[in-house]
């Protein structure tokens, strides 16, 4: 019986030995340890055995069990490491073969600008409004100070519906709507679509679009108006942007000014860019008239006010060097999608 | 405004600066300058020579050889110059030296010209004589230079001198950009005074010394102003016994650096004071004055007028004129008459110096379509008190320059002399406003050098007539802050209550838009809000069709600009078509844009502007691609019904048969469809065009962004496939319809996915084909339930003439 055994197992671990497939080691598994397999034989045929040696034989049955069992196992794993093994060499891809991107539309540069100059102002705790584009002349001057036949209606070449409405020459209106329906604090931005009649060139185009912001508290001072802008300047063009304050006017502020920041080409020692001055002028600013926040129904002697006015054009045009304004309406893909 | 730099230091005469200083000073005060151009440029080593004698020239007949005496010695300059003569004293520049242009006053090198010494036609020439041109300027600045030729300079002048010095080209012409409120800097003793304030010296305007004889102008002319509105004052002198001739060269000299070519001494003195005091002056010959008397009055309605320039003008009662006893002798503030202009056999000339209303002379200047040099000062609107000042400073030029004998006395309307304006001044309000801490004593000194008073007691600054911007606290808070140092007040950040950034919703829904538009490979376009009427016809549009009722722009650009569009669908197809045409493939865009719809025409009050979304594409897609871009972003908007597909009402810019109304929850919020090829066509796009378009108003009042979890059933789905035959104009949608309707509580969803025409199927019949599933939330569904359901939608779609296929 032994012998037996011993012969079966020899002949069972040569066989796994030389298996070579899943398939065979499990043939080889039926052959010997399934229900009629010979190992199973022989332990049904341990009823022959004397009862005083059947422990020892079924011992020596039951080991030599285990051993094909691990042997069958440790088998099936190397040719399934094999096999896997085998697979990956055959799945190698060339990963420098183009890619299958799922086409993202882009962003026109006028909207990665102002989200921008948005999450600058909203991360400030503005509230970015809006006002209508045709406009009453009334908004659009009278309440800021522009009263029927200033000169400064000529400047800006408004485009008129009728003798009392217009399209908007500046986003400044919604200034005056804001203070009209909330009450200080106040602190908001209102980007918006502007119209003048200039001829379409590289440098002009009869629609724009604007920023305006005004802040209005009590207390609020131009150092802060100073403050606000010089941070928003940074974070805008980068850490070491400095601006200068001009005085200038606009009848709607006073005092007034316009506002530039150090070239973010050359970093302000001059170049062709800022036409060797170091400086760019991005936006125009100033502390809310008196007579607009009268007029617009808030107290100047309770409150005070700033108020600013950026193109967004002019700073996609510089921040994204953009040579001509004229590509901004035009489409073509092969601009859009730079941004 | 450009001056010369001498000018102004001829009143602040300690300036002492770098043109750049200047530059950067003046700016950070609030008189922008916006650039300066030396007249010295590339003028190097340019002295005054004498030709000694002049030989001719061996080889070249058109050629001359001069030895001319440059101070150090001697050169020999061969040159073409038609007009020397031994003895000239001419510019020279030395070898090695450099002049601005060539002779022939064509555009000026960036760098100038080089000259060195070598040889023409084999005699050697060192140097070179030089013509106005060469040194960078025009006869027209320099009357006195010869037609062609080398300029030749007085007799008196010392040979060996700086040559550039003596033509006054050792100068810097600034060029200002003066704000609208500052009517007073459009004038050099304006630009001066803040000059001096900036830097801290001096300011010594002239002082106009009274004039004339022991005759009286009034006995000369007399003066009725009939408009007093339009003319608050009307100043007028007399000269007489006028010797016409050139005006001195400093006085030339500071005209031309102006840009004011010098003409001779009656108008060059004009011109003069018109710069400086920057009050416009007007000369009459006297013997066409009828009845030796001026009336100011407004022209009559289809007046005709010719000026002096020659043209025929037609007038209006809002133009003031200037009249003499029978007839109309100038436009105010415009243009003079050409029967009382200035003729060169002039004996006796009256001046005006007048105010006008410069509103008038705007609106006046506009309507006749000319703008003047005068015009564009009055119509700022000037200080009348300076009017006296200059005509008195024009007189005392008559005087010194000796061109006249000026009559005693003025004749002078001005009924309602204007006074200096009070002001009310609190130091601490301005601080408080600034933000600063600036002491009341240095206000208080700000405002002394600008000229402006203060009554301590009242405390009350004293406005002069010509600051008529100065109206209130504010106002004399920019004066400190200017001369404080706009770069000293500090930077601090608002403080107070805080306030909550945000977008307001509707800016939200159109962000998520865009977001939505972007992710599904659309690109955003921007498109003007104007368009030509001609894109009704290319769009197809029938004559009543309501996108025909568009508002018109009263004064546009030109037609393709002139009404304000109703749908951004024009926008959008220019925009492919541009990329069509220069062969952009698959191009996906969209705008966000708003139309413009009158609620009446003509508009009366503000129309409704309602934001599109406009999705646009050619190339990779269909039909049902837009479709799937529109869905996706309804159900991230939260309209999370089905959106209706409604193909019944046509738009005629649309393929027929592939068009529908979107309608949600029973409203019409767009359309979608591809585009006719009659429209493609037109704006030349070959390939399929699809467009979508969605009413963000409407859109934003259904969506929302809460969101509520519904809890996710564990009971098992059963699912049934069913297929069927339906007649080819049945719609899925109507086949959908039926399946909800009859689903009821149980239906979770439903999924198409056949749909076949073809062999096997007859003929104006088609194959669609549902897979439909159902669950209960609270238990396992039973075969029974689902079958009776089932039976349910099969009865309904029976009704529409739809048989189950085995």
């Amino acid at each position: 019986m032994k012998e037996k055994l011993e012969q079966i197992k020899a002949e069972a671990l040569e066989r796994i030995e030389e298996a070579g497939a899943l398939e065979k080691l499990n043939d080889i598994r039926v052959a010997y340890l399934g229900k009629k397999g010979e190992l199973t034989s022989v332990l049904k045929s341990l009823k022959d055995v004397a009862p005083e040696d059947r422990p020892k034989v079924g011992q020596m049955v039951n080991d030599v069990r285990a051993l094909l069992e691990e042997r069958l196992e440790n088998a099936k794993a190397v040719l399934a490491r094999a096999a896997r093994e085998e697979q990956m060499a055959r799945e190698e891809i060339d990963v420098t073969l183009p890619s299958k991107k799922a086409e993202i539309g882009h962003k026109h540069p006028n909207m990665v600008a102002l989200e921008e100059v948005e999450r600058i102002f909203i991360g400030m705790g503005y509230e970015v409004v809006e006002g209508p584009e045709i406009e009453y002349d009334y908004y659009n001057f009278e309440a800021l100070n522009i009263p029927a036949n200033h000169p400064a209606k000529d400047e800006q070449d408004t485009f008129y519906i009728t003798d009392k409405i217009l399209l908007r020459t500046q986003t400044s209106p919604v200034q005056v709507r804001t203070m009209e329906q909330k009450k200080p604090p106040i602190r908001m931005i209102a980007p918006g679509r502007v119209f003048r009649s200039d001829e379409v060139d590289a440098t002009h185009s009869p629609s724009f679009h604007q920023i305006e912001g005004m802040v209005i508290d009590k207390n609020i001072t131009f150092s802060d108006l100073k403050g606000t802008l010089a941070q928003f300047a940074v974070e805008l063009f980068g850490e070491n942007t400095k601006v200068k304050f001009r005085p200038h006017h606009f009848p709607f502020t006073e005092p007034s000014a316009e506002v530039d920041v150090t070239c973010f080409k050359c970093g302000g020692v001059g170049c062709r860019f800022c036409k060797g001055s170091g400086w760019i002028e991005i936006l125009g600013c100033g502390m809310i008239h008196p007579k607009v926040l009268r007029m617009s129904g808030i107290d100047p002697e309770e409150y005070s006010g700033f108020a600013f006015g950026m193109g967004l054009e002019r700073i996609a045009l510089l921040k994204y060097e953009i040579d001509d304004m004229r590509l901004l309406y035009e489409n073509d893909i092969r601009f859009l999608k730079q941004f | 405004m450009n001056t010369a730099l001498s000018w102004i230091k001829a009143y602040v005469p300690d300036l002492d600066v770098s043109d750049q200083q200047y530059t950067d000073a003046m700016t950070l005060t609030g008189t922008k300058v916006e650039g300066f151009e030396r007249l010295d440029k590339n003028l190097e080593k340019i002295v005054v020579g004498q030709i000694l004698s002049i030989e001719r020239h061996p080889d070249a007949d058109k050629l001359i050889v001069c030895q001319v005496d440059v101070g150090t010695e001697t050169v020999q300059i061969v040159t073409g110059a038609p007009n020397v003569k031994e003895g000239d004293k001419v510019p020279v520049v030395l070898d090695g030296g450099k002049v601005a242009g060539g002779h022939d006053g064509g555009p000026l090198p960036e760098s100038g010209i080089k000259i060195k010494k070598g040889k023409l036609r084999g005699v050697a020439s060192c140097g070179m004589m030089c013509s106005i041109e060469e040194l960078g300027s025009s006869r027209d600045m320099y009357p006195d230079a010869p037609e062609e030729g080398i300029y030749i300079m007085k007799e008196d002048t010392p040979v060996g001198a700086d040559a550039v010095e003596l033509l006054g080209l050792r100068d810097t012409v600034f060029e200002y950009e003066i704000t609208s409120n500052r009517v007073d800097c459009y004038s050099i003793l304006g630009i001066a005074r803040e000059a001096a304030v900036t830097f801290g010296k001096t300011y010594c305007p002239p002082a106009p010394a009274v004039t004339g004889n022991e005759e009286k102008a009034s006995d000369y002319i007399q003066v009725e102003v009939q408009d007093e509105e339009l003319c608050p004052r009307y100043c007028a002198r007399v000269v007489k016994n006028i010797r016409i001739a050139p005006s001195p060269e400093w006085m030339q000299r500071r005209l031309a650096a102006s840009g004011i070519r010098p003409i001779n001494n009656l108008v060059d003195i004009t011109n003069y004071v018109m710069e400086e005091f920057g009050q416009p002056m007007h000369a009459y010959d006297l013997r066409r004055i009828a009845g030796n008397k001026i009336i100011v009055r407004r022209a009559k309605d289809g007046d005709e007028f010719q000026t002096l320039d020659g043209q025929l003008r037609k007038l209006d009662r809002d133009v003031l004129m200037i009249c003499d006893a029978e007839k109309e002798v100038g436009i105010a503030g415009i243009m003079g008459g050409e029967n009382s202009k200035i003729v060169d056999d002039v004996k006796t000339v009256l001046f005006e110096a007048a105010c006008f209303d410069g509103t008038n002379i705007r609106l006046s200047s506009k309507r006749l379509g000319m703008r003047t040099e005068a015009s564009a000062k009055f119509e700022k609107g000037l200080d009348p008190n300076n009017a006296q000042a200059a005509i008195d400073r024009a007189c005392q030029l008559i005087e010194e320059l000796g061109c006249g004998e000026v009559v005693g006395g003025m004749v002078d309307c001005y009924p309602a002399p204007r006074q200096p304006r009070r002001v009310a001044f609190d130091w601490q309000q301005v601080n408080k406003l600034l933000g600063t801490d600036i002491p009341e004593q240095e206000m208080l000194r700000i405002f002394a050098l600008l000229d402006l008073g203060y009554d301590s007691e009242k405390k009350e600054v004293i406005v002069p007539t010509f600051r008529q911007d100065l109206e209130c606290g504010a106002d004399l808070a920019e004066e400190v802050a200017r001369f404080y140092g706009y770069d000293k007040i500090p930077t601090t950040l608002p403080g107070g209550e805080g306030t909550a950034g945000k977008l307001s919703f509707k800016l939200r829904v159109e962000e998520l838009a865009r977001n939505v538009a972007e992710y599904c490979g659309f690109s955003q376009a921007m498109t003007y809000s104007f368009e030509s009427p001609r894109v009704f016809d290319k769009l197809s549009l029938a004559a009543d069709d309501p996108m025909r009722q568009a508002i018109t722009i009263m004064n546009p650009l030109g037609e393709d600009y002139s009404i304000m569009r109703t749908s951004v669908i024009n926008g959008m197809l220019t925009s492919l078509s541009v990329n069509y045409n220069r062969r952009n493939k698959n191009i996906h865009l969209y705008e966000l844009g708003n139309i413009y719809l009158p609620k009446a025409l003509p508009l009366e009050e503000l129309p409704d502007e309602r934001m599109q979304l406009m999705l646009g594409f050619y190339g990779d897609g269909d039909f049902f691609t837009m479709k799937g871009v529109v869905e996706e972003f309804l159900e991230q908007a939260g309209l999370k019904k089905k959106l209706v597909c409604d193909p019944s009402r046509k738009k005629p810019f649309l393929h027929p048969g592939r068009q529908a109304e979107l309608v949600y929850d029973g409203k019409v919020i767009g359309w979608i469809g591809e585009v006719h090829p009659d429209v493609t066509d037109r704006y030349e796009i070959g390939d399929r065009t699809y467009l979508a378009d969605l009413d963000m108003q409407g859109i934003t009042k259904l969506a929302s962004f809460d969101k509520k979890y519904v809890g996710i059933v564990r009971y098992p789905a059963v699912t049934r496939d069913i297929s069927m035959v339906a007649k080819k104009e049945i719609r899925v949608g109507q086949i959908e319809e039926v399946i909800e309707k009859f689903g009821g509580k149980l239906l979770e969803s439903y999924h198409l996915f056949d749909v076949y025409e073809g062999s096997q199927i007859a003929r104006g019949y088609k194959s669609v084909a549902y897979s439909i599933t159902f669950r209960a939330k609270d238990r396992t569904l039973e075969d029974k339930e689902v079958g009776k359901v089932m039976e349910k939608i099969l009865d309904g779609l029976k009704e529409l003439g739809i048989e189950l296929r085995m």
